[in-house]
Order: C-alpha cells, then sequence, then structure tokens
C-alpha cells in the first residue's frame, strides 16, 4: 500500500476481486466513493496492469486500485456493472491494451478502427507499414 | 390501398455535419423522428497524443496539449505542467502562478462563448454566436498580445510561464472583463437566454440526474448543471484559487427540471461572470517584480514514481496520470478529459427523444472531437 501524491491510498489486489473491492468501496456507509475519476492500463513489462482511481465526495478523499494480469492471457472482471462510467474506460483500455474485460457488455475498439491489428500502448508495439493496402511511406512521391 | 410499411430506419449522423461539435459520428436507430438509440461512434480524431508521450522529453509535449482541447488550450498546458511539477517537485513563482490564473480564466470564458454559441447555432439561433464570437475576439487579441497566438497558445511551462505581462495588458483586459460582467452579459441574456423559443427548445431535455451525472463520472458545468454543487477551484483548490473570492453557479431547475439542458447552459453563462471576478481580482493584486519561470535543466528528468493531478478546465476536469521511471520522458501519461465521459452518457440520454433534441443535448453537454480522441 502506498499513496503516491492525487491517487489516495493505492492498493494492489488479484484481479479475480476487482469488483468485490470496488462494490465495497462504493456502497460502503461512511465510504461512498462514487466518481470513478478515471480507469487505465500499464504495461509492467511481462505483465499488464489496470488502475481504477476512485473519490468519495462525501469524506472528500481519494483510493486507488490496482491489479496485474499476465501479458499472454490478460482478463480482468469488468467493473461496468459497479460504475457506469467505466464502460467507455474499460472499451479504451482494452483497444489500447489488448487486456479483455470480461462480462463487459460490448467489449470492441473505440478509439482505432474495428480491424487495425495489434495494441499500440504496449512497449512491444510495432508501428505497421501502412492501413487499408496504402503504405506510410511513399518513395514513390516522397524520397 | 397499399399498406405504409413502418419499420426503423437507420441513420448516420455522420462525421461530417454541422451540428456535431467536430468529427463525432451517431448512428441512429429511429422510427420516424423520434429515435430508439443513437450509438457515438468516436475515434475519427485519435493521435495517440498518449503514446507520442513515451516517445518524447517532458518539455517537448507542451504543444501536444495545446491541442488536446484547442479552444482552451492554457488550461491544458496548464494541467499538464501541474501534474510535472507535482512528480518532479519543482516549485512554481508567485508571479506565473497570477498569470496562470489570469490566463485560465481568460481562456475559460472565451472557450465558454464559443460552446454556449456553438449550442445557439445548432439550435438555429444564428445571430448571438456572431455577438458571442466578437467578444471572444477581445480575448484573440489579449491572448495575441501575451503570448502570441490566438488559438494553440503553448504559454504555460513546467516551471512557470513563458511570458510576463506587455504594456498595455493590463488596462485591456479590466476594461474586456468590465464590458463582460456589467453590460454585455445583461444584454446576451435579454437576446438569447430569456428568449422564450430558447427555454422552450432547452427545457426538460436531456434530464440528467444528480446519481446518473455521478456515475457517469460527469465533471464541470455538466455536474453541476445537475445541481452537484463541486468545483475542483474551490474543493480541492490548487495553485492560488483560495486567495480569490468567487461564487460557483449551481443547476436549479429554473425553467424546467434540475439538470435539464437549460441548466448546463446558464451555469456556462454564469461561469462567464465569475470568471471575470476572478481575472479582476487577480489583476490588482498581481506582483510587479518576480521570476515567471523556474528555470529546469534541458536534460530534465522526474523521479521515480506516479501521480494524478486534475484541474478545473472549461469542459470538464482534466487530470494527466503520469507514471516515471526516473527517465527523461513519461513510461505512461493517461490524459482524462471531460468531454469523454459526456460522450458516454448520450446513448442513453437519447432514448425515445428527437433527433432535434438530440442535437441540444450535445451541444448543451459542449462535447469537443479533440477531447473525446486525443
Amino acid at each position: 500500500m502506498t499513496e503516491p501524491p492525487g491517487l489516495g491510498l493505492t492498493v494492489e489486489v488479484g484481479p479475480e476481486s476487482l469488483p468485490d473491492a470496488l462494490a465495497i468501496l462504493k456502497e460502503t456507509e461512511g465510504l461512498k466513493f462514487v466518481q470513478l475519476m478515471f480507469q487505465t492500463g500499464l504495461d509492467l513489462g511481462d505483465r499488464l496492469g489496470v488502475v481504477y482511481s476512485l473519490y468519495s465526495f462525501e469524506i472528500n478523499s481519494k483510493v486507488s486500485v490496482k491489479a496485474s494480469v499476465p501479458k499472454e492471457d490478460p482478463v480482468v472482471p469488468s467493473a461496468c456493472m459497479i460504475y457506469k462510467a467505466a464502460d467507455w474506460f474499460e472499451r479504451e483500455t482494452y483497444d489500447m491494451f489488448g487486456i479483455r474485460f470480461a462480462g463487459h457488455r460490448d467489449l470492441r475498439r473505440i478509439l482505432l478502427p474495428d480491424d487495425w491489428e495489434g495494441f499500440p500502448l504496449r512497449k512491444d508495439y510495432v508501428f505497421p507499414e501502412g492501413y487499408g493496402g496504402i503504405k506510410h511511406e511513399r518513395e514513390d512521391i516522397c524520397p | 390501398m397499399a399498406e405504409f410499411r413502418t419499420e426503423e430506419m437507420v441513420l448516420n449522423m455522420g462525421p461530417h455535419h454541422p451540428s456535431t461539435h467536430g468529427v463525432l459520428r451517431f448512428i441512429l436507430i429511429s422510427d420516424g423522428e423520434v429515435m430508439r438509440k443513437a450509438m457515438p461512434d468516436i475515434g475519427f480524431l485519435h493521435r495517440g497524443l498518449e503514446k507520442i508521450a513515451e516517445l518524447i522529453p517532458y518539455q517537448s509535449f507542451m504543444p501536444y496539449t495545446d491541442r488536446i482541447d484547442y479552444l482552451a488550450s492554457v488550461n491544458s498546458n496548464w494541467a499538464y505542467a501541474a501534474t510535472v511539477e507535482k512528480l518532479a517537485g519543482v516549485e512554481v513563482p508567485e508571479k506565473a502562478e497570477y498569470l496562470r490564473v489570469i490566463s485560465g480564466e481568460l481562456t475559460r470564458i472565451a472557450s465558454h462563448f464559443i460552446g454556449v454559441g456553438a449550442l445557439l447555432l445548432d439550435l438555429g439561433a444564428v445571430t448571438p454566436f456572431v455577438h458571442a464570437l466578437r467578444e471572444r475576439e477581445t480575448y484573440n487579441d489579449l491572448i495575441e498580445m501575451l503570448c502570441g497566438a490566438r488559438l494553440t497558445h503553448n504559454y504555460v511551462r513546467i516551471g512557470g510561464v513563458s511570458h510576463g505581462l506587455p504594456d498595455g495588458f493590463k488596462e485591456k483586459a479590466l476594461k474586456f472583463v468590465d464590458h463582460l460582467e456589467y453590460e454585455f452579459l445583461d444584454e446576451f441574456n435579454e437576446l438569447a437566454s430569456f428568449n422564450s423559443i430558447l427555454i422552450n427548445r432547452l427545457r426538460n431535455v436531456g434530464i440528467i440526474t444528480p446519481e446518473t451525472a455521478i456515475d457517469y463520472s460527469l465533471t464541470g458545468p455538466n455536474l453541476r448543471g445537475s445541481g452537484v454543487k463541486f468545483d475542483l477551484r474551490k474543493d480541492e483548490p490548487y495553485s492560488i484559487y483560495e486567495r480569490f473570492a468567487f461564487d460557483i453557479p449551481v443547476g436549479n431547475g429554473m425553467f424546467g427540471t434540475v439538470g435539464d439542458s437549460y441548466d448546463r447552459y446558464f451555469v456556462r453563462m454564469e461561469e462567464i461572470r465569475q470568471s471575470c471576478r476572478i481575472v479582476r481580482q487577480a489583476l490588482n493584486r498581481m506582483p510587479d517584480e518576480g521570476d515567471i519561470r523556474t528555470r529546469i535543466p534541458k536534460a530534465f528528468k522526474v523521479p521515480e514514481g506516479e501521480a494524478y493531478v486534475r484541474t478545473e478546465c472549461p469542459r470538464g476536469e482534466m487530470g494527466f496520470y503520469l507514471v516515471s521511471s526516473g527517465d527523461r520522458k513519461p513510461s505512461r501519461l493517461k490524459i482524462r478529459t471531460g468531454s469523454f465521459s459526456a460522450m458516454s452518457i448520450i446513448e442513453e440520454l437519447s432514448r425515445g427523444v428527437m433527433v432535434a433534441d438530440l442535437v441540444a443535448i450535445i451541444g448543451s453537454l459542449d462535447v469537443v472531437a479533440p477531447e473525446v480522441d486525443r
């Protein structure tokens, strides 16, 4: 447990316990962390991580929950039943990192085109040569 | 006599459209004029800013933050600089804080003019938009005197700001805010805000309850329009906002229900008035002497760690989540914008609503494409 600036108390939990942890933080009287400030993914080398950062108006404080999954098969239970804001945040994390959120009602790419290959924010992402059959480097018109 | 077929239509409110604020696409499933669902399709302005941030040094990323919300560049610059300064422990001199507040609040006024003007233009009221833009021209002149640019300012630097106040700026700015607060806003409200056609178009349209607003993580004027009195400048003060006296306008269902489009629109009009107060106070109290910038080394490194700083930008709270591994470039920079969450609520708000009301809802949420897509 650490307390980085602006994130509040930060705890790391196992991915299976994420929905329970978030539900407890949201619903317990006296805590009421109702606002999901942001949700994103992290590339931790050989693992992929997720961060959920919450804020409570009632007690004016923040808390963050992290989890990590192996890179080969990254699956995390979705929190979109708990926070409606998590819907689009998780779609973006899937789009950029490839982390699949089990139980999400409509997990598909949101910012990139549907037929994009690869997950850009991973550190081992290879920039593509072109898209849709047209190469980015056009030596014939711009040497 | 032939039977009329009645079936649902799937229409495309495409990225190229005069009434969507930037390149936003909606797929409408409608039964005549009444929609069953409007599904947003975003990503047309995705430029990969978060990936670019991992490839270039911290100082070099500042011009990219202009373009996260190009209508309120100074505020976006400020949010990024505040995050890096928090993690790196860089102190900002007092005069630079005053300059940030002055330029940030002036930019908030200008951004609200565009937001409100675009809403009115979409509804068909062409005249007030031109009036709002005329006032914004004075802001463009002021900010050009300050930093040389009219739109993408790149004014804030890590450790301070880039230029001090030139001669003549203070008088011109005071004249501008006095004109706005005591003459223009009342005139504009007479012409547009209390116009019965506008009230009838916006009242009870797109009602968002406070619980829904918080659940969808709406922030800024959208949240305050639903009656939740929460403003980061007062509730989580950053920079020197504690020194200034200003109010927080909140939606109160003036002509309809709390949380309808009219409330969100009127909250923005009142925020212009409050920003004028802040600018006046800041200009009068700013110290004449002092540094405007703390020098940082050319090979600027941020110590290992993570931080999240959120600031009140005109379209909501803009937060930067920065993870650093002790290098000259960030390891991960997540940009959280207010318009992204505002876009996500449109699908739920659009059920059973007419197409013309969808335009009013999008306009009242003040969504801009670059904030949504980054």
